[in-house]
């Protein structure tokens, strides 16, 4: 598995409510939804996003609140990956669950900058600035996390019955 | 190596003796918590998945707050989808208009939390009910149906950090300074997913109240849960409230932390946290020339007795400051009931300030009190984000109900001062 797009770079504490405002959350259908993600900090993301692309953040990328709309849409958007250099925990967790790629690596989201061209590998955790032909390796997800992902989701991995939960 | 007060509830409801910072484990749950925003998108999944039933009808909670009475069409949809979900799961502590309140005042006024407990909602300020010391922290949809359908839920063991409090609060400030004091001084990530396990000699003075608004505002850094250990106050609150008997957790003498922080509670001055970040902290003293256009008094953080109290004391007799909004939300039917009774409600009304009956409804800018462009609110919620309560160029200062009430009577950010 694995995604490659432009860089869309974010600063630090980029919250649950710029993600996608509550004053949309009167309807949970996601692609509705889409149309507002990150309008209140960037207005120009819905506009240029495209299938594949990549979020890049600072520290606490989704604090706030336990909205899943959040991942969500940035999920519907088409965005590939988030890079972080922290998650905050409940969308980190959410991102999980839903099936939303995340890598911590400080490093890349510091380097990376707004429209570089960026190669994701998520088996290996690499990740590639094909713009300056930089390369970083985050750290990969403990096996508990990767069953689930594999799995497409939490509650397809305890339909299957692969995880004890 | 002990346990921290945390990871001794962790192992108990994982079936195991012990457990470890960093150790993923599953988790039997007490209560699984959705509200009228969450619970919806729980329900999808949870059809989706193919489950039929929840795992057990009493330790399922919906309750309808964020967007109640309906503000539109649509959230009228969203409440008829919970609706309709606990009805045909017959879950019983189901929470709709006439009975409802802020989830987080809700649960533990109505006994549904106790002491002990394993508690899992799709609400981030979940964390609340660690005030009378239970295990409870925010998850997403997905977790919350995955927890109605299993009664079980996955968890990374956290590390802790200890706040040793001594001392008592001067009469101007609450728990609400304490935790901005705190979040100003750890940062928005400064707990992050970890414990804030508040200990020390100082939390005895502390009120039922001012733990629950303490522990609600740890995810306010980043933290996965609150917790305070139980005592007298505690036992005094759950005796004849709480519905299944409590269980004490104590941590153990040689538990690890990986920090401690001690705080002298005689020191905390009323505290503000300016835009847009909560750990943006400042003496409300210091901001005196800051003009405001709202107060918000209510919310799962600040909508309690002892904040309608504290309302009531300094808006009696008196005018709300020309040009001022003022709204205050009890929590809860029963909150609301009891400022009527009492009077307060008239003198608030007199003061010029309306009453809502319970609902988020502003501190996530979803009705009841939204900005326009420019415009300054100070308000007793939780988060003080761009655009959290309207417009992305107004702006939100969290602050105590003393200070809130206080900058009602003169429209600047104003420090309470007890009238001798």
């Amino acid at each position: 598995m694995n995604t490659q797009g432009k860089a869309f770079k974010y600063p630090d504490n980029v919250d649950t409510d710029v993600i996608i405002p509550a004053r949309y959350l009167n309807t949970p259908d996601a692609k509705e939804l889409a149309l507002h993600c990150m309008e209140d900090i960037d207005t120009e993301f819905v506009k240029n996003v495209k299938q594949g692309d990549v979020m890049v953040a600072g520290w606490n990328f989704g604090c706030g609140s336990s909205r899943e709309h959040a991942p969500l849409v940035i999920k519907t958007c088409g965005t590939g990956c988030v890079i972080a250099k922290s998650f905050a925990r409940i969308f980190y967790r959410n991102a999980i669950n839903i099936g939303l790629p995340i890598l911590e690596c400080e490093e890349a989201a510091e380097e990376i900058n707004a429209n570089d061209e960026v190669k994701v590998d998520f088996d290996t955790g690499v990740i590639t600035n094909l713009t300056t032909g930089k390369t970083y390796k985050a750290q990969p997800f403990p096996p508990f996390i990767q069953n689930i992902i594999k799995c497409g989701g939490l509650l397809k991995s305890l339909k299957e019955g692969e995880n004890n939960g | 190596m002990g346990m921290t007060m945390t990871q001794k509830i962790l192992a108990a409801h994982a079936g195991l003796d012990k457990v470890e910072a960093g150790q993923l484990i599953s988790a039997k749950l007490d209560i699984v918590l959705g509200n009228d925003i969450t619970t919806p998108v729980a329900v999808n999944e949870f059809k989706k998945a193919g489950f039929d039933s929840v795992f057990d009808k009493d330790r399922v909670a919906i309750v309808l707050d964020h967007f109640v009475p309906n503000k539109d069409i649509k959230a009228a949809e969203q409440s008829k989808t919970c609706r309709e979900f606990a009805c045909s799961h017959c879950v019983s502590h189901f929470y709709d208009v006439g009975k409802m309140g802020i989830e987080h005042a809700l649960l533990p006024e109505q006994g549904v939390v106790t002491a002990g407990d394993c508690i899992i909602g799709a609400d981030s300020h979940t964390c609340t009910y660690g005030a009378l010391g239970a295990f409870s922290t925010g998850v997403g949809s997905t977790d919350m149906a995955a927890g109605m359908a299993t009664g079980t839920a996955w968890f990374k063991v956290p590390s802790a950090i200890k706040f040793n409090l001594t001392g008592k609060l001067p009469p101007n400030c609450s728990g609400k300074d304490v935790i901005l004091t705190i979040i100003g001084m750890i940062g928005v990530d400064g707990a992050l997913y970890k414990s804030m396990e508040f200990t020390g000699d100082g939390t005895h003075g502390l009120s039922m109240d001012d733990r629950l608004c303490i522990c609600n505002m740890a995810i306010e850094a980043g933290a996965k849960n609150g917790i305070f250990p139980v005592d007298d106050v505690t036992m005094a609150y759950l005796n004849g409230r709480s519905e299944r008997p409590p269980v004490v957790y104590e941590a153990d003498a040689d538990a690890e932390y990986e920090k401690v922080i001690n705080i002298d509670l005689a020191t905390i001055v009323p505290t503000v946290a300016c835009p847009h970040l909560p750990e943006n902290t400042h003496p409300a003293s210091e901001l005196h020339d800051i003009k405001i256009d709202q107060v918000v008094i209510g919310s799962c953080t600040n909508g309690r007795m002892e904040d309608m109290e504290a309302a009531y004391n300094i808006l009696k007799g008196k005018k709300v400051a020309d040009g001022i909004r003022v709204i205050i939300i009890p929590g809860t039917m029963q909150i609301l009931r009891e400022c009527v009774e009492r009077g307060w409600y008239t003198a608030f009304i007199d003061a010029g300030a309306i009453v809502s009956t319970p609902t988020c409804g502003p501190c996530l800018g979803g009705y009841m009190g939204i900005l326009a462009a420019g415009e300054k609110c100070i308000a007793t919620t939780n988060r003080n984000f761009v655009g959290r309560m309207g417009h992305v160029d107004s702006e939100v200062y969290l602050a105590s109900p003393h200070t809130a009430a206080a900058s009602a009577l003169t429209g600047y950010i104003t420090e309470y001062k007890e009238e001798k």
